[in-house]
């Protein structure tokens, strides 16, 4: 009796030590079932089984604009740009280049809505070049080469009747008022700025930033953001005296355009024949791009002349490298443009309790479950590029700076009014105003008047 | 005489520099034409990382966005009470403004089969505001999402939603895959 009992003790010992075991591998086998995920898999319904065996349909997914019409559009740029550069340096009228502009604001501007213009494309070749996961769009690439090229053979004649940007202003302007030269020089360095950044934001792939501060594209589109709306509109009302200001004071693109164009094989050359030292060009040009004749006699010696620019070149390695300390310096700050940095900063903030709560951002993060560690990895690499961009960058401003100071100090002679070719915007307005030009096409005949045009005396 | 020559060495150099530029943009060209992934890039939302925030409605520089919400009807559990279509705190299970989810009512049904009805968005209604999103993510199958919908986007070189977004959900795709679907049950 007690064996058996002792027997029954025993068993009933040993099923109570089994019970845990037991109730464990229930509690694995229950586990991947209670898991979060499973349980809110639980509350998703199926997808039913139609009785009739009606199959959903699949959602329409309408294509983008063929790729075979961004051929199309780079194919309308060359022949734009081919017959700007026909009607700026053979024909020589403007208003053959005002049809042409008035086209290029409704293709490239109003049915394109600006977008790809060569002015953006800088940022997507600088994302293209440091950044190894964007490739380079084909016709993007065709957009930010052509105006270049032809700039080599023909001067900037993608600026005087093609980009969208330069048409819209060449279309506002009423009554050019000239721009006082200390402030056009001061002004002048506003684009090489513009460019760096430019080039910096888009290369630590930051953001577009000439794309979203482009003032005119708003109209274009009908609608934006209402901070640039009104940047446009005061630039477009300023247009209305001052030629052009978004394409001689920031475009960055005018920049690489302002390089090709004196080496021109075939520039504008606004008279025929003599130059008679009228003076009447300069005036009929708004956007200050006629150089004057410079006076025959020398200012000031030699030696002083020298002295200066002695001083300037080795102002320019101070500047340069001052700059680019200071460039150095302001990365962080620059850097909280980028949006992992911000992102990077705030999760740090969050882990270590400094801050409470979460943002938007931070709750994405944590919500697709990202890993702060990898998090901080792709920040310092960002972080990284940025102080080697801002360096540069700096640098680049003080470069810039330098060599503007050394261009002004230089001494130039020249006999006749001639166009600037790295900032004439081949508008083709000084020819009609050349009286020389105006005999040649033989408008002085019918009035019955004869006129001598004799240079006058230099 | 030496003024001549001094022209001439000028132009030579800017012979040079013209041709070589040439010789440069063609190679660059001809590498990028031969590229594969070289063509065409279109912006679009990934649906699992958005939040439904609700800024794709405003900051697309479009009125109203570019951003629509698509049904992937296959995902759809048909559901008796269509959390998408209706708010989870309504005065009664009709579509009266106050119960609809929608502010432009743009979530139409038509009748399958007892009890089934298919839901599917008016894209000329809808503005892009997630929230019918957030009603289906939150309550059903997450089968309503929003695509960005190229037959309206105007692919600008640097979309402005993108910049807005706090999830980071909008990058850049091959235009030859334009858009990102859901394939299978998510949340």
């Amino acid at each position: 009796m007690l064996r058996t009992e002792n027997g029954f003790l025993r068993r009933l010992f040993l099923s109570l030590l089994r019970m845990p075991l037991l109730l464990a591998c229930v509690g694995l086998l229950c586990l991947p079932v209670s898991s979060p995920g499973q349980l809110e898999e639980a509350k998703k319904q199926p997808p039913p089984e139609f009785s009739s065996g009606y199959t959903p349909p699949l959602p329409s997914t309408p294509l983008p604009r063929a790729e075979l019409f961004a051929y199309l559009d780079a194919l309308i740029l060359l022949s734009a740009l081919s017959l700007a550069a026909y009607i700026v340096l053979t024909k020589r009228s403007r208003s053959a280049l005002r049809v042409l502009t008035l086209f290029s604001l409704l293709y490239f501007g109003f049915y394109r809505q600006g977008c790809v213009c060569a002015v953006g494309a800088i940022q997507n070749v600088s994302l293209a070049l440091f950044q190894n996961d964007y490739a380079l769009p084909f016709v993007v690439g065709v957009f930010f080469l052509l105006p270049l090229v032809f700039a080599l053979f023909f001067g900037r004649v993608f600026c005087s009747s093609v980009c969208p940007l330069g048409t819209i202003q060449e279309m506002v302007l009423l009554r050019p008022k000239r721009v006082p030269l200390p402030l056009d020089h001061a002004l002048s360095l506003l684009p090489y700025l513009y460019l760096g950044a430019g080039v910096l934001f888009a290369a630590t792939g930051t953001a577009f930033i000439i794309c979203q501060y482009d003032p005119f594209i708003v109209f274009y589109r009908l609608g934006g953001n209402p901070g640039v709306v009104a940047f446009g509109a005061a630039l477009l009302l300023l247009g209305t005296f001052v030629g052009r200001p978004y394409c001689r004071y920031l475009c960055p693109y005018g920049v690489l355009l302002r390089w090709m164009a004196p080496f021109a094989r075939w520039k504008v050359k606004i008279t025929p024949a003599e130059c008679i030292q009228c003076h009447l060009c300069a005036d009929s040009c708004p956007y200050g791009a006629i150089k004057l004749p410079t006076p025959p006699e020398q200012t000031e010696d030699r030696l002083t002349g020298r002295r200066r620019l002695a001083n300037l070149l080795l102002l320019l390695p101070i500047l340069v490298f001052g700059m680019a300390w200071a460039g150095y310096l302001s990365s962080p700050a620059l850097s909280r443009m980028n949006r992992t940095i911000v992102l990077a900063e705030r999760v740090w903030k969050e882990e270590r309790g400094l801050v409470t709560g979460n943002t938007e951002a931070s709750q994405a993060f944590y919500h697709r479950g990202g890993s702060p560690e990898s998090l901080y990895r792709e920040a310092s690499r960002i972080r990284r590029r940025f102080d080697t961009g801002a360096a540069l960058f700096g640098g680049w401003c003080g470069l810039v700076i330098g060599m503007k100071l050394i261009f002004l100090s230089l001494r130039r002679t020249q006999r006749d009014y001639e166009a600037d070719p790295a900032s004439c915007l081949s508008c083709a307005r000084c020819y009609s105003s050349c009286p020389v030009e105006q005999e040649r096409l033989g408008k002085f005949n019918h009035s019955g008047i004869r006129i001598e045009l004799e240079p006058r005396q230099r | 005489m030496p003024q001549e020559e001094k022209k001439s060495r000028r132009d030579f150099l800017a012979e040079g520099v013209r041709t070589g530029s040439l010789i440069l943009a063609s190679g660059v060209l001809g590498a990028l034409a031969i590229r594969a992934e070289s063509g065409t890039m279109v912006w679009q939302i990934d649906p699992d990382r958005c939040i439904s925030c609700g800024r794709c409605a405003t900051e697309c520089v479009l009125t109203p966005s570019a951003v629509k919400c698509v049904h992937a009807y296959a995902l759809c559990g048909y559901c008796k009470l269509c959390f998408g279509l209706l708010r989870d705190k309504r005065t009664g299970n009709t579509t009266a403004a106050e119960n609809n989810r929608c502010p432009t009512d743009a979530i139409r049904r038509t009748f399958i089969e007892d009890p089934y009805y298919e839901m599917y968005i008016d894209e000329t209604l809808c503005i892009g505001c997630a929230k019918c999103v957030k009603g289906c993510n939150a309550f059903g199958n997450g089968s309503m999402y929003l695509q960005i919908r190229h037959d309206r986007c105007v692919n600008c070189n640097q979309c402005a939603i993108a910049n807005a977004c706090p999830s980071e959900a909008i990058s850049r795709v091959p235009a030859s895959r334009p858009y990102r679907m859901k394939k299978t049950i998510h949340r």
